[in-house]
């Protein structure tokens, strides 16, 4: 396992160059092209504004105003994840042709598709950043040193849930259809739309134990919520804990490796 | 010296899940918590059953075979594709395969594009793309469409650019796994020049084809594979020559198999009433057609488009029908020229006196070669009585390689029918020569002045 994982590192020319097809072919065609990357986030930011201010100016505290710009400190973020997993669910079984016709290191897939939903993530910041600054919200520039820490923590757990999903769902095509349902409920138990403290207090335990809970936490915290960055460990842990998801999902996804050729 | 290629004692199993076995899996294995080792198929389907060879540098090994034989398989074992169930597969140097052309393409994008990204995938840096760009372009004859999304290419330019990014890849060893057919003649032509370069340059090619004169033309050595197993290896024409037999006799065998059971079906069928009175109806437009060739062309072209059948009243019956070639057996698939016999066994409950023996033969696509009766010879019935045989002899069947048809009938002088079996009988002409139509002359060619050919005196 280990030694086709260090294969991985030769790949970086192939990762890269599908990272940037993928990007390229997706808004292809279409009018506005590479700009729907800005547009998507910042149409639904101001989706969420309206709901959230006009349809139902709804009792959340204080220090969540603008609450629409809360949600959207967590939702960018979700949406590279959620998304990340949906694709990758199908990455494999889409590439069947690269796999069954040309020596493909199959692992290039659920990577790539991880990678370029982060790069979609990436476009989605500068609307927030602009955001931030339209609301005139207090950012403290050394927080901001823990964001690219927060970005690697959650690439590393969403790379490895990308290889347990990629691999099993060639097995389990039922896992597609599951895995749409799954993150829904996932969504809602995680302080997104509402925030860790807002959580009655017997449900915190189990939002403890959902990392998603951490990542948006830290995501939040270091964007939206004044005082200084108070999860560090949590998110320590949980980079740990990513680790160790990126290990097993890439022992399960070598182990399965074989199978993928005949399933695919 | 290391060979290229060296595959030894290679089988492949392939594990078949059947849809439901596949849910229950699912859920057993959440249940049992191992999703990994429990996977059981319900069938397997041994590909490939301990194939061994190995190509030694420089040499182009072509594997032939019919399709299911495991050409494929094999050919995805030694590209690394899939893992061979057991034995093992060793390949000196960088492989690129011609499996599928153009896999990996992305419709949406150029062909610019594309080349540099199927590149990559192959192998290739982005300096070594950029260096043989041109080389790629002008080999797949693309100049004018490499800006434009490979989505609206036809699926010749597709393949074309495809097959010139992996040619380009420079590999040390070339699977090819029956691309040649993708471009038109000029085009195969360049490939073929290609392959040729790679021989001269010690390159090694694997090549599954179906074309047996590639192979023979083309190939150091051949590999036939039949059902999975290795059925010898060795001087291509040799092999080749050991495969078209082969062919033949399984060919032999799906004739007869058929015709058994057309025969069959259709003595079943002759004593229920409405198919003896479509039969009557029937026989009125061909009672004089398949066996009148010279007849009016309107109810001859009535009479050949009814399909196969039986019918008649049986007072005299056709009881068996053999074909035999020159060695005498019957048989049904038999060379062009050969003496051909065709047998009836007929034989009559009651002494009868006006009876005539008939057959027609017709091509695949329904055109009579050739009909005649014993009446239209102006033979003379006497009489028949219980068992007899007939014989028609032909000295030499000069066809052109087909497959055809045959009609069998004895009736009556003025067409009433006693048993008329209609294009139940199937035989197969095969020939070297690929020469057209129905009808192959003997001939010969002579040439004289300033003109020679090679290999001639």
């Amino acid at each position: 396992m280990f030694s086709s994982l260090s294969k991985l590192g030769r790949y970086r020319a192939l990762i890269q160059t599908l990272v940037v097809r993928d990007l390229k072919a997706r808004y292809r065609g279409s009018v506005l092209g590479f700009f729907w990357s800005f547009f998507n986030p910042a149409l639904l930011l101001f989706i969420y504004t309206f709901v959230f201010t006009k349809v139902l100016p709804s009792s959340h505290p204080a220090s969540m105003e603008p609450f629409a710009l809360f949600m959207f400190c967590g939702i960018l973020p979700w949406t590279w994840f959620s998304s990340s997993l949906l694709e990758s669910s199908n990455t494999l079984i889409a590439g069947g042709n690269l796999i069954k016709k040309v020596m493909f290191p199959a692992e290039v897939l659920p990577i790539v598709t991880v990678l370029a939903n982060m790069v979609h993530f990436f476009l989605g910041l500068p609307i927030l950043a602009a955001f931030v600054l339209y609301y005139q919200r207090p950012i403290d520039p050394v927080e901001l040193l823990w964001l690219p820490v927060i970005v690697l923590v959650q690439l590393v757990l969403t790379t490895g849930l990308a290889f347990f999903l990629s691999a099993l769902t060639v097995h389990f095509r039922d896992l597609k259809d599951l895995l749409g349902n799954i993150l829904t409920l996932w969504f809602f138990a995680t302080p997104i739309i509402y925030s860790l403290d807002m959580a009655p207090q017997d449900m915190r335990w189990w939002l403890n134990i959902n990392p998603m809970t951490h990542l948006m936490r830290s995501y939040q915290d270091v964007l939206f919520f004044e005082g200084s960055f108070g999860h560090q460990g949590w998110l320590l842990a949980l980079g740990i804990g990513s680790i160790v998801v990126f290990l097993a999902g890439y022992f399960v996804f070598d182990r399965l490796r074989d199978s993928f050729a005949e399933e695919v | 010296m290391k060979p290229a290629i060296d595959v030894v004692n290679v089988s492949k199993v392939y594990r078949r899940y059947a849809r439901r076995r596949q849910f229950a899996t699912l859920k057993s294995a959440l249940l049992d918590g191992s999703l990994l080792g429990d996977l059981k198929p319900d069938e397997t389907f041994q590909a490939l059953r301990n194939v061994s060879f190995s190509v030694p540098k420089g040499c182009t090994y072509g594997v032939i075979g019919s399709n299911g034989s495991g050409k494929s398989t094999l050919l995805k074992c030694v590209a690394g594709i899939t893992r061979p169930t057991e034995g093992s597969v060793t390949v000196d140097g960088r492989i690129s395969a011609l499996i599928e052309l153009g896999a990996g393409f992305h419709p949406e994008i150029s062909g610019r594009e594309n080349i540099f990204i199927n590149g990559i995938m192959l192998g290739l840096t982005k300096e070594e793309i950029q260096r043989r760009f041109d080389e790629i372009v002008e080999f797949a004859e693309m100049q004018d469409f490499i800006d434009a999304p490979v989505k609206t290419y036809s699926s010749g330019m597709y393949m074309r650019l495809g097959f010139a990014v992996a040619i380009h890849v420079d590999p040390e060893v070339l699977l090819v796994d029956e691309v040649l057919a993708v471009g038109d003649q000029s085009f195969t032509h360049k490939c073929l020049d290609k392959f040729s370069e790679f021989r001269r340059r010690n390159k090694s090619i694997l090549l599954v084809t179906h074309s047996l004169d590639l192979v023979e033309k083309f190939c150091d050595e051949a590999h036939w594979l039949d059902k999975g197993v290795s059925k010898g290896d060795g001087d291509p024409k040799r092999v080749v020559a050991a495969y078209v037999i082969n062919v033949e006799d399984s060919e032999e065998n799906t004739l007869a198999k058929a015709e058994s059971a057309r025969v069959a079906e259709s003595a079943k069928n002759v004593t229920s009433a409405p198919d003896v009175a479509s039969g009557f109806s029937q026989t009125d437009a061909t009672q004089e057609a398949p066996l009148n060739p010279v007849d009016d062309g309107e109810s001859v072209k009535d009479g050949f488009k009814s399909t196969e059948g039986r019918w008649g009243t049986r007072e005299i019956e056709i009881a068996q029908v053999s074909i035999s070639g020159p060695d005498g057996e019957s048989g049904h698939v038999f060379q062009s020229g050969d003496d051909i016999q065709v047998r009836m066994v007929v034989t009559a409950k009651e002494a009868i006196t006006d009876f005539v023996f008939g057959l027609g033969l017709f091509n695949a696509d329904g055109v009579c070669v050739y009909g005649t009766n014993t009446n239209l010879e102006e033979f003379q019935p006497s009489a028949i009585d219980g068992e007899g045989t007939v014989t028609f002899a032909i000295d030499r069947l000069d066809l052109v390689e087909g497959t055809y048809r045959l009609d069998l009938a004895v009736h009556k002088a003025d067409g009433y029918p006693y048993d008329y079996h209609r294009l139940l009988y199937t035989f197969r002409i095969k020939s070297k020569v690929r020469d057209v139509g129905i009808y192959r002359p003997a001939h010969r060619w002579t040439f004289g002045g300033g003109i020679t050919f090679k290999g001639e005196a």
